[in-house]
């Protein structure tokens, strides 16, 4: 008893100070891509034959990336001859439509806006989540999981991820639909009492990922179910995932951190 | 001596296609057989489609004990004799050849679907199905016992947590488990099918979201065959850093899983702590290329990031701090009581039957099997440096947890030298292309256990087949043992002691 309550008193309070202030990140983070399209060469399409998702596009004197597709790796960074695409720290990048995550050069994320009226007040003090894993690989799983840690503690804000759906008001879904996981999705989802959200994480959920086009997949939770906040990444860093709750929530504003 | 009619080769040694023996099927039966009966594992069995209309199985095997493994192949048409029956360890593999190829292993004592996928190959349908009736997840006989008091509970494959989905049904008299029968394939990408004609732009990534947890070992198997078929030498710079990231791995999910074992014991102080540190792990490999799980780090011909001495300074620093507060809040669990009195006697799988059916990485050196195979089998930096194996004997709760303390230990220590004798040079030179006709099998001790990758090549040097075995492929049989006898509500705990991927295994 007595090592216990000392470990207790050595451990600490270990409770990050986000949204406070701003959210940790290693030096080496892949976040939101900048684009400069005034670098590309004519006709160079390297960064999109690179792409393993065919998320970007680069015909002449455009260049966007499909944030939905996305898997935030290097390749097209180190393909680019002229230094036009890089990954900025920026971890914010919720937003509410599929369509908003087409990124274009020389414009800016519409990020995710809170839910409306009777939603926002029914959901923004508490919010029960359903996760269905549906062909994920454990990557997203595990930083959702990370988020009811103490490091996160979801809790504070008023959010909770619950066992069933019968409990919940919404589902938070991983994975790109399997075939063999899209009775149960829907099940699932027919099991959670109306009104009810539904939340994707990571690029399998929202387009498919790396598995995009497999028959043996439905490219997403969309596909299945309709889909009120986008989170991209492979998988979203947990600040990625909790910006786009908070945001959902209505609990962070313009100028957040 | 059948087994002398095999090929000959070692982890990460390419063979032309042309020398791997195909023999009759009997012959390769027998040499099955006797590799087996003499303690060779068999690490993979799977079939290759082959001249019009038929299937190649190949046979790899593996002996722990002069590092060496063996493969044969057999051509065969709409069924051959099962395995199974004498090699337990083929179980799944017979079933997945069946499922995959439509070819019937007679005289399996257990032919059910693995992943409720369509054959690749039309044929008689193994399992039954009527022509052109599509798989659905789930839907299978399942074993079933009968009489008074028996009762069936079904859970899954939508679970109460945040883990990925599955089918568990148990057998129960009261509240003991006679049987419990494990149903997957819910999460099935068609990942082996998508690696054929490669490699290409996805396939690295592929590799790594084979099972999300496992990103590192997983794509440095995959890159070990790669470099293995295109005579790619790594630089050692390289390799030292795909160990270090390997045993980061191991760390973190070692140390979130003996927080999760304390979770499902009620005991809150190591749970709250082990749950925070996994965090400082994956935050170190972060500290390297920038994403907690290694995505993006380990690249055919060695890395995409290379540290600088400031860094290894600070990851150092961090490690020491991280493995103190682990140190600190594991230890409790062996000191209390309300904690040893639910480890101790729990799930016990014994030797004679985790040996017989293969299983491998914690979940058998926790029999006591000293099956590891950076050592047994070193590939890349474990042919310098030696990591010691952790055994521990009892089988239970206890041991899986307890063996997972012992790794946390010696990983740490081994990534501390690692980093302070790194080696100079780059970490990084281009992939050649890859030999045609060739086979190559590779082997890496991910944190679960043995992950196997065979990459076999046409004759324009593209994948004409690729083989994954993830550690978790053998594990889920030893869940299945381990709840014999045992009270229902011991199952989470149980599975947490097991902590196997169900990507992993549907693929």
């Amino acid at each position: 008893m007595f090592r216990i309550l000392e470990n207790r008193l050595r451990q600490g309070h270990r409770t990050v100070a986000y949204p406070d202030a701003p959210p940790e990140l290693p030096a080496r983070f892949r976040g939101l891509p900048v684009l400069d399209a005034t670098r590309c060469e004519d006709g160079c399409r390297a960064c999109e034959e690179a792409c393993p998702t065919g998320a970007i596009r680069a015909p002449a004197g455009e260049l966007a990336i499909d944030l939905g597709r996305c898997l935030f790796c290097s390749d097209c960074v180190q393909a680019c001859p002229q230094g036009a695409l890089a990954h900025s720290r920026d971890h914010r990048l919720a937003t509410r439509t599929r369509d908003a995550l087409s990124l274009r050069a020389g414009h800016s994320l519409e990020l995710a806006r809170a839910l409306d009226g009777e939603l926002h007040r029914l959901l923004g003090r508490s919010l029960k989540l359903r996760q269905v894993s549906a062909g994920g690989c454990n990557g997203c799983e595990s930083d959702v999981n990370v988020l009811s840690t103490i490091v996160f503690d979801l809790g504070r804000f008023g959010v909770q991820m619950v066992a069933s759906p019968r409990h919940a008001d919404g589902l938070l879904i991983t994975g790109p639909v399997t075939e063999n996981m899209h009775l149960a999705l829907r099940k699932t989802y027919d099991a959670v009492p109306e009104p009810r959200i539904v939340i994707a994480v990571g690029a399998c959920a929202i387009s498919g990922g790396p598995y995009l086009g497999h028959p043996e997949v439905h490219g997403g939770a969309a596909a299945v179910v309709p889909v009120d906040l986008f989170v991209p990444g492979c998988p979203p860093h947990p600040y990625t995932i909790l910006d786009g709750l908070l945001r959902l929530l209505g609990k962070l504003g313009r100028g957040a951190p | 001596m059948s087994a002398g009619k095999l090929a000959r080769t070692r982890n990460g040694v390419p063979l032309p296609r042309a020398s791997v023996p195909r023999l009759d099927v009997g012959e390769l039966r027998r040499a099955v057989l006797d590799a087996a009966s003499r303690g060779d594992r068999l690490v993979a069995l799977f079939g290759v489609p082959c001249e019009p209309g038929r299937v190649e199985l190949h046979a790899v095997l593996a002996d722990d004990s002069e590092a060496t493994l063996r493969v044969g192949t057999a051509v065969v048409d709409e069924a051959y004799p099962a395995l199974t029956p004498e090699c337990p360890q083929a179980h799944l593999f017979e079933r997945e050849i069946a499922e995959q190829w439509s070819v019937v292993p007679e005289g399996h004592p257990w032919l059910k679907p693995v992943r409720f996928a369509r054959p690749a190959r039309s044929g008689r349908d193994p399992f039954g199905r009527k022509e052109g009736e599509a798989p659905v997840a789930g839907v299978m006989d399942y074993y079933r016992v009968e009489g008074n008091e028996v009762h069936e509970v079904a859970v899954g494959p939508v679970h109460a947590g945040v883990i990925e989905p599955g089918h568990f049904r148990f057998q129960c008299h009261g509240e003991q488990v006679f049987h419990l029968e494990i149903s997957l394939g819910y999460q099935h990408r068609g990942v082996e099918r998508a690696l054929v004609g490669g490699p290409d732009k996805r396939s690295v990534h592929y590799a790594e979201t084979l099972a999300g947890d496992t990103t590192i070992g997983h794509a440095t198997a995959y890159c070990h065959v790669v470099e293995a078929l295109g005579q790619t030498r790594v630089p050692a710079r390289a390799q030292a850093l795909r160990g270090v990231a390997l045993e980061l791995e191991r760390l973190a999910n070692h140390t979130g899983g003996l927080g999760a074992l304390a979770n499902d014991v009620a005991f809150q102080p190591t749970a709250a702590s082990c749950g925070r540190l996994r965090g400082d792990f994956l935050n170190l490999t972060a500290a390297v290329c920038g994403n907690r799980f290694g995505r993006d780090l380990v690249r055919p011909g060695g890395l995409s990031s290379d540290v600088d001495e400031a860094l290894v300074a600070r990851m150092l620093e961090r490690l020491d701090a991280a493995m103190r507060d682990v140190r600190d809040s594991v230890e409790l669990l062996w000191d209390t009581a309300s904690v040893q009195a639910r480890f101790e006697a729990t799930g016990i799988v014994s030797v004679d039957d985790a040996e017989p059916l293969g299983l491998v990485g914690v979940a058998a050196r926790a029999c006591g099997l000293e099956r590891d195979v950076r050592r047994d089998h070193p590939s890349g930096v474990f042919r310098l440096a030696y990591i010691p194996v952790s055994v521990w004997q009892t089988g239970d709760v206890f041991a899986r947890a307890y063996v997972r303390w012992l790794e946390v230990q010696r990983s740490a220590v081994f990534v501390r030298d690692l980093l302070e004798s790194l080696p100079a040079g780059p970490t990084r030179v281009p992939a050649a292309a890859l030999a045609p006709g060739s086979l190559c099998v590779a082997l890496v001790e991910g944190w679960r256990g043995e992950l196997a990758h065979v990459g076999l090549t046409d004759e324009a040097g593209r994948f004409a087949a690729y083989k994954v075995v993830d550690p978790s492929f053998h594990n889920w049989s030893g869940l299945a043992m381990a709840l014999r006898g045992q009270d229902i509500s011991d199952f989470p705990l149980c599975n947490k002691s097991f902590d196997l991927s169900y990507c992993g295994f549907d693929l």
